[in-house]
């Protein structure tokens, strides 16, 4: 019987901590389409400079992919340390990459 | 060997898709099948940004693309990425045909968004002339593009086989790894869509 006690005070607590990721993941859900609308709106409106716009669009990019990677595929919880090593040395390659083919455009 | 008692035990754990070796080494792979993924894609964008301009008298970004299609292509890509999201929730909760249903939700809404870029595609090809052949820009973007597309098809097909496969056996040790991998790989769809219609659609609309 007490066992029986202790498993559904797990289960609850387990379920509790679910529903509160879940909760922050609708948060995240919530922002990137946030994201999403100012980054279409900008361009459609043309609201700012040429300028200025490429490096915003950017961020906007950027900070949408760190909640999908953090949030959705669960790089903030721990023991990813290795995916994360995994895709910041992907990120490396992918940025050396995409220089080395600007730099030769632009020269 | 789902039939196996210590693939299908009476509590399962906080974590399934982690609880046993194969499914350490399952998701330990796919993250580093994710990060050559990065490489393969940052290749293809860098490609398509040093050709961009060579149109060769054909049409120009700045003709081409329609923000309205893209718009709808990336909400649905983005919603399927949540509804995966439910999917995985209902899976450590250990409801395995609330999992089902998610799961079913994200592959039409991934069909719906395959349906938007073909006729893209198709619009392109039909209105504009504007082919793989056209000029250096066509290429690139074709192949940038359609490399996206294809992963979504080959998602798409992955989805569909391990949901029918695994309908009757329920959730179990042995195959949520097989689910929560797939997850993982729908987001990072998402992922790379967000960068194409960052600087293929919306860059190409600023000229």
């Amino acid at each position: 019987m007490a066992d029986n006690i202790d498993t559904n005070k797990v289960n609850s607590f387990r379920k509790q901590k679910s529903k509160d990721e879940m909760k922050k993941q609708l948060i995240s859900f919530a922002l990137m389409i946030g994201f999403t609308i100012i980054a279409f709106g900008i361009v459609a409106t043309d609201a700012i400079d040429k300028m200025f716009v490429v490096p915003l669009l950017l961020i906007l990019a950027v900070v949408q992919v760190a909640f999908q990677f953090y949030y959705f595929m669960h790089m903030k919880d721990k023991g990813h340390e290795l995916p994360s090593m995994m895709i910041y040395g992907g990120i490396f390659a992918a940025l050396l990459t995409i220089a080395a083919l600007s730099v030769i455009v632009w020269w | 060997m789902s039939h196996d008692h210590s693939l299908n035990p009476e509590t399962m754990p906080q974590e399934p898709e982690k609880a046993t070796l194969e499914g350490k080494n399952k998701f330990l792979g796919l993250w580093f099948f994710l990060g050559g993924e990065t490489v393969l894609f940052a290749s293809l964008f860098g490609t398509y940004l040093a050709l961009r301009n060579s149109t060769a008298g054909g049409p120009a970004t700045t003709d081409l693309f329609g923000l309205e299609l893209v718009f709808v292509m990336t909400m649905l890509l983005l919603t399927s990425s949540l509804t995966s999201v439910y999917a995985m929730y209902q899976m450590k909760n250990n409801n395995f045909k609330k999992m089902q249903l998610w799961l079913g939700i994200t592959a039409l809404l991934g069909m719906a968004f395959l349906a938007c870029e073909l006729y893209e595609f198709y619009h392109y090809i039909h209105e504009y002339e504007f082919t793989f052949r056209s000029s250096a820009f066509g290429s690139a973007f074709y192949t940038l593009v359609g490399f996206h597309g294809g992963h979504v098809v080959f998602g798409l097909s992955w989805l569909i086989v391990l949901m029918v496969r695994n309908a009757k056996r329920g959730l179990n040790l042995y195959n949520a790894p097989k689910y929560y991998t797939f997850s993982l790989y729908w987001h990072f769809i998402d992922v790379v869509w967000v960068f194409i219609f960052t600087v293929v659609y919306l860059m190409g609309k600023v000229g």
